[in-house]
This record gives C-alpha cells, structure tokens and sequence, in this order.
C-alpha cells in the first residue's frame, strides 16, 4: 500500500507539472492575468507538497525493508543499521532519481510560494520553464526507472548495500551535491524566463542570486566531502584523483562560481546581462552533464549503479532537448537584450569580467579532458587523462585568476584607477615574491607546489586587505562572506600545494613488533589480530606511533572483509595533529609472517578540506546578507504600503 | 569607448581566451594522455621508455612473486596472444588482486623492458570494474575459441 501511495503522488506530481507549463506559455500568449496562467503557482506549490509524500513513502518502504518491493530487496537488507537503511533510499539509481525531483519541486514550490520581486509574467515563464524541466525527470522516473516497483514474489532477504557506500559520508554526500545541481536548475529556469519575457534587470539577477549562493554553497559542500571520503576510505592517500565523476562535480562548481559573480554584476551594476544568462544555461548544462556521465554507465566507477544503455540515453535526450532549447532560445533573443552599464578595465567589474574569463576558460579545460577519452573511444583509442594533463593547464588559469582574486575586492565599481590601491598590491606583491624566494630558493619545492605556497601565502592576506580602514561592526554580512570565501580559498591552496610538496611516504613489510618511521613519527607494528563486526569480519594491525618522540598513541588500520556482498576494504587510520596527518594502511600478510604497512605524514592537509568548509561558510554568510536585506526591504514596502491606505482613510 | 564598442571587446577577450584553453587543452592532451595498451601491443610497439601508459591483461597464473624486502611485487601479465610482459609494483595490492583474473597497471616502461608499476587497478566488485577490464570477458571467449578450434582448419 505504501508503494502504491508513493506511486501515485509521483504521477499526480507530473500532471501538476504538465499544468504548471501550460500556465506559464497562457501567461506568455495572454497575458499574465488569465485564468491558466493563475494555476501556475498553485500548481508549483501542490507539487512539491505531492513529491515530498512520494519520497517520504520510499523512506518508510526502506525503513521497515519491505522485500516486496524491487528496490529495497536489490539495495538492502535487514541486518543493516538504521541510518544505512535511509541512505540506501538514495543510494542507489532509481531512488537517486528521486530525491533528484523531490528537491526540485520543493524548490520550485518555494520560489512560486515566495518569489514577489519579479514582474508576475516572468515568474510564471519561470516556473513554466521550472515545470519542463521537472517533466523530463518525472518521465524518466515513471517510464524507465519506477523505485516502487512490486516484485511478484517478496523476497526472503535483500541484497545489501556496496559496503563502501556504508559510511555517513556517504549517507549525506549525494543530497548535498543534489542540493547543489538542483539549485542551478532553478537559476537555468530563471534565466529562461527572463530570456522568455526580455527582462534581464538587477531584480533577475537579485531573484536569482540566492539560488546560485544556495546551490554554490551545496556544491562546495558535496565536493569537499566527496574529496575526504575518497581520502580516507580509499585508502590510496590521495584526496582528487581527476576521476571523471570527480570532474562531473567540479564543472557545475566552476560555472557556478563564474555565475555568482556576473549575477553580482548585473544586480548592483545592471551590466553583464547576456554573459549572466548564458552562464546560467551552461551552469545547469554541467549539471546534467555530470547527471548524465555519473549515471549512464559511460563511465564506470562506484558512481554508476547500473549500467543500462536505455537509461543513458534517455538522460542523453533530456539533455539535448533543454540545453539545445536554452541555447537557441539564447540565440534568438540574446539580440534583443540591450547592453548594460560600461565600466573601465580597472574597476570591480573589470576584475570580475577577467575572474569569469579564467573560471571559464578553466572550465574549458576541465571539460575537454573529461571528454576526450569518450571521444578517442570512438575511434578505438583507449586512453586516460589524468593529472600530468589536469594540473599543468589548469594552473596556467589558476595563477592569473588568483592574482586578480587579490585585486578585484579592493577596486571600487564602475570606474578605479590602479594608483589609489598601488600600496596594497606592493603589499600582496612583495609578500609573494618573500614566499617565492623562500621555498623555491631554499626549500627546493619543485614549481607547482610553489606557485601554490606563495600564491596561498600571498592571498591569504590579501583576501582581508577590503577590511582595512572600515568600521568592522558595520561592515555588510555579505562583505565578511565574500573575504571568509576567498580566505578559504587560500587556506585549502595551502593545503593542497603543502600536501604535494612536503609529505612523506614509508612502505614497509613488518613483522609483530618490528619498527620503522615516517617524516616526525615512529611507528612500531604490536599485534596483528582478527575482529569482527555486525557485518563483517577484519585483521586489525595494532600499532602504537608517536610524534617526535612524545607520548604514543595506539592505533589499528583494518583489512575489511564484507559479507553481503562479498567485498574487501581497505579501513585507514588517521592520526591528526595541528600541523598535519598520519596515514596508516595495512595491507596482506607475505609468506614469511610480515605484513605490509603503507604510512605517510602529510604536514598541514586538513587545511585542504578546512578551506572547503570556510568557502562554504563565506557562501553561507552572503546568503544570510541577501536574505536579510531581502527581508528587510520587503518590511519597508509593506510598512510603506500600510501608511500610504492610512493617509488614504485620513484623507 | 561605446557600450558596443565595449561588448565587442569583452565577447573578444573571452573567446580569445576560450579558444586559447582550448587550443592549450588539445595541445597538452595529445602529449598527456596515458595511452592503454594490451600486452601484445606493448610487445609489438613499445611505448617510449619512461612514458606515462597503461598496462591491461591477465595476471598469469604461478607467476606473482613477492621480493625479500616484503613490499615489491612482480608477476607477469599476458594477453591474447603468446605475449608476457613482466610488471614490478611496489606496493599494497589491491583488495582483489589474484593470479588468473585482470589488471589494469599504471606506470611506464623500464629501460630493461620491465613495467614499472605506480597504481594498480583491479576488478573492486562485480559492480565496479575498470572500464578496460570489462570485455576481459570477451578477450577470454576469443582465447577460448582460438584453443578449440586448433587443427580444425
């Protein structure tokens, strides 16, 4: 019963889409008065309310693990902890799919139940567009990949979930890059909608920049997770591997990026209209690039749940018929938006116009490599790209972007000359060339990671330099998000060129109480010993490693081996301290009674991922600055409106 | 400047700089891309020494030997033809690495003709195979056709 309920709030949820879409083209032909057009918001708001029971009855289905129903006997079982029975709702294809609509449509129900600054018409395009895009999922879900299919005959006992996919990391990695993807459809559906109703204004971009923020912050969020998972579960030391499902998160990121600060442009400036809107559509087009690489089975990884060519294709459909409907859309109406404000080279938005040069020139580069494997294919050629490809060319984008990083905040709109901030770029310069000469000269660190410790260096105290001289208690929340953002960019360049230029490795085969050491730490092997757990069963290398010396700490890396389904992993140890992090590896047994340890002291990697999180705090404070601005103007027209029927009635 | 004059100039710049990544991606990848090859290929025309390939075959059964100092492994991976090429990996094996089933080895040519391994890729679970690995399968049943089928032409 529960799998029927489900069922048929998906498909009354696509009929409510159909509606939403035909109010919104009644809006564009009639006028936005007429009575179709009415529904649209309506129908955007019971929509949502529809696909949130839809999902809420897939959660319950995995909950009780009813093994009647297809999905949950492929993707569980009972003897999985409750958390892990949840997340299998989305760990897997069809329920992926899913939350993919049900985050959607309850974006879709917020912008309709609150979005008033823009003129209705447009907001009825908006949702229209906001309507098709859902309809292609909602078609998807219901035609190729139903998750509340019956199997004729329940099952005695499910399958289980890919044990490493059994991990809270996990539980909450895909939602938060699906938070991320789904907020750039909301930014594709405005910006269509304003194509749509020729009504590219700063309010669009206003409407619109919380949405970028939102899903920027997400993004930042899943890709910084994703990155320590692949850490510290892989058990290889690594924390990007280039892997082309890694680059299917960060291309959406770095449209995103590019966009947030065009949208920024346009909303204070009025300039940058059509450059906003075509990032808005190539934002959302990575975003179903990504959904399409991830989830057809072109690729293969622990990503890609099934390997179905149907499946594929119709995502591939899908995604022709909107990206290829944006841009021609873009190209028959991008003519008719006229030019915004100018501004000189050196101002704010000239700084921003080369930041968004680079991003997406860096972009390019990221896309290319990613694809150029699926295209040699074509012709038989087998090859991989990996980083000797990624990290040369993209740091040829990456310096120059940096630098103007360092600048851009402190030029003032529309016009600056260089001279007025000539003693803060002395600062930033010299600090750079102190930081160059310091680790290239004497450290030797080879040219990447040097360009990364200076240029980290460098930044890192520029990213504060907007603040000098103001008043901090009255410095708007966004400012401190946009400095708290490109300080972590700093911190996690730190991390990462650190990482690279300063870790240790140590592989060794040891036997029961035999000793070696690793950069600072000595190691010393105790015991090897079996253990086991609710579902599986381990050889657990005892070790007790200290740091220069000081007191020793025990720890115990696992070699795990799962029961349902049969699998082995690989369980690693980090010892974190504040200035970097042990990696402990415990690998087979040989002949001769050794057992093989990998161990690296990596200096100052957490940074890596304590940037990620301050980008995504910067990201979460400027949301919290437009909200509240946006609230506190509502206020004032509301107030504005009360007085003006006051004066009314006392006139 | 215009306000035309300006948006000229800014659609310039970015597809200058669009078309320079571009040109500079396709540059680099032609140089940077590891190339796959089969052990009968590598045998054939070898890569040039110390160039970043890969490696991808059947790990031959009875020849995986670990060195004395614990950690270094070499076997021998084998292809559809009559064709061995010796791989030296140190390192820990993956977690389901074994003699007769596939690999996948990252790394380049020795001078002496030996792979010099960095990573290997091995087949993780029945969901989770390298993509190189998949018509492994295929590459069997033609090994298989071509055994029974001796002395039949």
């Amino acid at each position: 019963m529960i799998a029927e309920i489900g069922l048929a709030a998906l498909w009354l949820a696509a009929a409510l889409a159909v509606l939403q879409l035909a109010g919104g083209l009644a809006a564009l032909r009639a006028g936005e008065n007429s009575d179709l057009a009415a529904l649209t918001r309506p129908a955007a708001v019971l929509q949502g309310g529809l696909v949130a029971i839809s999902f809420a009855m897939l959660l319950w289905l995995f909950a009780i693990t009813d093994l009647s129903v297809k999905l949950v006997a492929m993707n569980s079982h009972t003897a999985k902890p409750l958390i892990f029975k949840l997340s299998g709702a989305w760990g897997n294809h069809e329920g992926s799919m899913l939350l993919w609509v049900t985050v959607m449509a309850l974006a879709g129900a917020l912008i309709a139940g609150i979005e008033r600054r823009l003129p209705e018409k447009t907001m009825q395009a908006t949702l229209a567009a906001q309507g098709f895009v859902a309809l292609g999922f909602y078609a998807f879900l219901l035609l190729s990949s139903n998750p509340f299919e019956r199997l004729p005959e329940p099952v005695i006992e499910g399958l289980g979930l890919n044990p490493l996919l059994q991990d809270i990391g996990l539980a909450l990695h895909p939602p938060t890059l699906y938070f991320g993807y789904v907020g750039l459809s909301v930014a594709f559906s405005f910006a269509v909608g304003a194509l749509l109703t020729r009504n590219v204004t700063p309010d669009f971009a206003r409407a619109m920049r919380p949405w970028i923020l939102g899903a920027w912050v997400f993004l930042t969020l899943g890709i910084t997770a994703g990155s320590y998972w692949a850490y510290y579960e892989l058990g290889w030391g690594g924390y990007w591997f280039w892997d082309p499902v890694e680059n299917a998160s960060l291309m959406p990121w770095l449209a995103a990026t590019a966009l947030l600060h065009s949208a920024s442009v346009l909303a204070s400036r009025d300039a940058l209209r059509v450059w906003t809107i075509m990032l808005g559509v190539v934002a959302f087009s990575m975003s179903m690039l990504g959904t399409f690489l991830v989830r057809s089975g072109i690729l293969t990884s622990v990503h890609a749940f099934a390997v179905d060519p149907e499946r594929g294709s119709f995502i591939l459909i899908l995604l022709g018929l909107y990206i290829g409907g944006a841009l021609l859309l873009f190209a028959l109406r991008a003519g008719t938006i006229s030019e915004g404000e100018r501004f000189s080279i050196a101002s704010r938005e000239g700084a921003l116009v080369v930041n968004n040069v680079m991003l997406s020139a860096i972009l390019a580069v990221v896309l290319l490599g990613t694809l150029y494997p699926l295209l040699t294919e074509a012709f038989d050629v087998r090859v991989s790209v990996g980083p000797p490809y990624f990290n040369p060319v993209s740091a040829v984008f990456v310096f120059p972007m940096l630098a103007v990083m360092a600048v851009g905040p402190l030029l003032r709109w529309r016009r600056d000359s260089w001279s007025r901030i000539s003693r803060e770029m002395a600062l930033t310069g010299a600090l750079l060339l102190v930081a160059l000469v310091i680790f290239g000269v004497v450290s030797q660190v080879a040219l990447l990671p040097l360009l990364g410790l200076s240029f980290a260096i460098a930044l890192g105290v520029a990213s504060f330099l907007p603040l000098r001289g103001r008043n901090l208690r009255r410095v708007p929340i966004a400012v401190w998000g946009m400095v708290m953002a490109h300080f972590g960019v700093a911190v996690a360049l730190l991390g990462m060129a650190s990482e690279s230029a300063f870790s240790t490795e140590r592989l060794a085969a040891l036997a029961e109480g035999e000793r070696t050491s690793v950069g600072p730490w000595a190691v010393e092997l105790q015991a090897v010993e079996p253990i086991a757990g609710p579902n599986w069963t381990a050889m657990a290398a005892r070790m007790a490693v200290s740091y220069d010396d000081g007191e020793p700490i025990e720890i115990a890396p696992q070699s795990r081996n799962f029961w349902a389904p049969a699998q082995q992993t690989t369980e690693s140890v980090l010892v974190t301290r504040w200035n970097g992090q042990l990696y402990a590896v415990v690998g087979s047994s040989s002949n001769d009674g050794r057992w093989q340890v990998r161990l690296w002291w990596k200096p100052l990697v957490t940074l890596i991922w304590y940037g990620g999180l301050l980008v995504a705090l910067g990201g979460i404070l400027a949301l919290i600055g437009r909200v509240r601005t946006d609230l506190k103007r509502r206020a004032a027209v509301r107030k504005g409106a009360a007085r003006r029927l006051e004066m009314e009635k006392v006139s | 400047m215009k306000a035309k004059h300006q948006r000229l100039v800014l659609v310039l710049l970015a597809l200058v700089a669009l078309v320079g990544a571009a040109l500079l991606a396709v540059y680099a990848l032609r140089n940077q891309a590891s190339y796959f090859y089969l052990p009968e290929q590598m045998q054939a025309d070898p890569p040039a020494v110390g160039q970043a390939v890969r490696l991808g075959g059947m790990v031959a059964p009875g020849s995986l030997e670990t060195l004395s100092d614990g950690i270094t492994v070499t076997f021998t991976v084998t292809g559809r033809e009559a064709s061995a090429i010796p791989v030296r990996y140190a390192g820990i094996l993956p977690d389901l690495f074994v003699e007769g089933s596939g690999v996948v080895a990252e790394g380049r040519l020795a001078a002496d003709g030996t792979f010099e391994a960095d990573n290997l890729l091995a087949k993780h679970d029945e969901n989770y195979v390298p993509r190189e690995l998949q018509e492994m399968s295929e590459h069997q049943a033609a090994e298989m056709a071509e055994e029974t089928t001796v002395g039949l032409e």
